[in-house]
């Protein structure tokens, strides 16, 4: 095996495409190195993006903010910035492991690696976050919902990484929020999860809405219907039901020893609705300037 | 299959060790410095008996390939004492019989060091939570989280 340890963009492009097939990218392995220790996988060389310009920083732009491919959870977490804006992000990233894994896992590598339980990934897709790609032909864009097309595939082609991730810029009468089930407090794959992201019109009605479910779907899934049941509303019990009914309208979840179908379909309905509740209190919060 | 040579520094001193390009930083420590503190418990991130620090942030050493130290500073249980004096956490681990087997105690020790540096005076859930990623089987957790919070009140001065 090779370690290879490009340091621009072009250079990191060239070898994935010279080494297609062969070449596993590397940012905080927490899962790579596991995928290797295991033996499901023997990349022939491992490419390290985590040197490449501006992969490790965290910058304002166009009143959102870009999220280097290499920022780890716990940076993230350290950015006040990032957790006044975008805190459903923020807290669905920070679930992401122990201390030690946040330390290392990067919301591109929870995102790339495809898994259908990966905890910033609803998070991401209820914010509209967009992944910046890096390939032979420069670079290009592509919403997170559009991102992974199965079970670990995504729509990155030959030569082609994420070098960061872009939250936009969100009015100030609005807020997120994730939440999953896990059979422990800690350290383990969400069972059923929600993120749920609400802009409140000057009225206190809901204006505008994304709600993403994760691990109830071979795909992180964005609901748009669920979405539609709480617009207009001020999330009374109505409209909370209806957002319960189309999420669990959505989910197809597997059966495992970890949850069954029945078990999953229901939480994931009860995740969204409190999610949904938090994001609100936040948003009006963010839009009184005071405490709910 | 070329090795790779990599500086760092390690517990403060310039380092330098040869390594395959797979192997990762718990085998560096152990078999090719011979820092043996830090221990392969799971090798899969689950168990933090690996753990150290790296550029000021927790990691599992058995999920950081050796090369990734290149330039990094790496600080390991091998440097919290300072000579003969042990670090409070360690007295503390060892007056109040915070270990058994001792597998899971350098880990714990690492991670409770870099917790008191952020938050020296931490709730027990607080430190609950910090070591989620430190499993330890013999002991229980309760006199963990007792060391840890009479160390921090020690270092407080308190
Ligand atoms: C003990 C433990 C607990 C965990 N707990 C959770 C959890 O609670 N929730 C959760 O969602 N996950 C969890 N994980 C999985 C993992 O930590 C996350 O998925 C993490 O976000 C992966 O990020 P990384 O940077 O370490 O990815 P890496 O391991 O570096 O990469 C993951 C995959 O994506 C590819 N890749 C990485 N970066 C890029 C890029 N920029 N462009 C293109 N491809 C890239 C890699 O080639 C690889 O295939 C856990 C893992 C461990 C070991
Ligand atoms: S050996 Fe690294 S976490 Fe268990
Ligand atoms: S003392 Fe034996 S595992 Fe903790």
């Amino acid at each position: 095996m090779q370690y290879m340890k490009p340091s621009t963009a072009t250079e990191a492009s060239d070898i994935l495409a010279r080494n297609e097939g062969a070449a596993r990218i590397l940012g905080g392995g927490t899962d790579l190195l596991v995928q290797m220790r295991s033996g499901m996988i023997e990349p022939e060389m491992i490419v390290d993006i985590k040197h490449l310009d501006g992969i490790t920083d965290i910058t304002a732009e166009d009143g959102g903010l870009r999220i280097g491919a290499a920022v780890s959870g716990q940076r993230l977490g350290e950015h006040e910035g990032a957790r006044a804006m975008w805190p459903g992000v923020v807290e669905a990233c920070e679930l992401i492991g122990s201390t030690q894994i946040q330390g290392r896992c990067t919301m591109a590598g929870n995102l790339c690696n495809g898994g259908p339980a990966a905890d910033s990934v609803p998070a991401m897709i209820a914010a509209a976050a967009v992944a910046r790609i890096e390939g032979p032909k420069g670079a290009r864009d592509c919403p997170v919902e559009e991102f992974v097309t199965g079970p670990g595939k995504t729509v990155l082609g030959k030569g082609e990484f994420v070098s960061s991730i872009f939250l936009p810029a969100r009015p100030k009468a609005a807020s997120d929020a994730y939440l999953r089930f896990i059979p422990r407090t800690e350290m383990d794959i969400a069972v059923a999860s929600a993120g749920v992201n609400i802009v409140l019109a000057d009225d206190g009605t809901i204006k505008s809405a994304r709600v993403a479910l994760g691990a109830v779907g071979p795909k992180v899934v964005l609901v748009a219907d669920a979405a539609d049941a709480i617009i207009g509303s001020k999330l009374e019990d109505p409209a909370i039901t209806a957002l319960v009914r189309a999420c669990e309208a959505a989910a197809s979840p597997i059966d495992d020893k970890r949850g069954t179908v029945e078990f999953r379909t229901t939480v994931v309905g009860v995740l969204a609705k409190r999610a949904a509740r938090i994001a609100m209190d936040r948003a009006q919060e963010n839009a009184t300037g005071e405490k709910t | 299959m070329k090795n790779i040579h990599v500086s760092t520094t390690l517990n403060g001193d310039d380092a330098e060790f040869v390594c395959a390009p797979e192997e990762t930083l718990l085998d560096a420590l152990r078999n090719r410095l011979g820092l043996s503190g830090a221990k392969e418990g799971c090798g899969t991130g689950d168990c933090g008996a690996c753990t150290v620090e790296m550029d000021g942030r927790l990691v599992c050493s058995c999920l950081v390939l050796g090369a990734e130290a290149q330039g990094a500073q790496i600080k390991t249980v091998e440097g919290m004492a300072i000579g003969e004096a042990l670090h409070p956490l360690q007295q503390a681990f060892i007056d109040h019989a915070a270990l058994q087997c001792g597998i899971c105690t350098p880990g714990i020790l690492v991670a409770a060091k870099n917790l008191l540096e952020r938050n020296p005076d931490p709730t027990d859930t607080e430190i609950r939570y910090w070591l989620a990623g430190n499993l330890c089987r013999c002991t229980g957790y309760d006199k963990i989280i007792k060391a840890v919070q009479i160390a921090a009140a020690d270092m407080r001065g308190a």
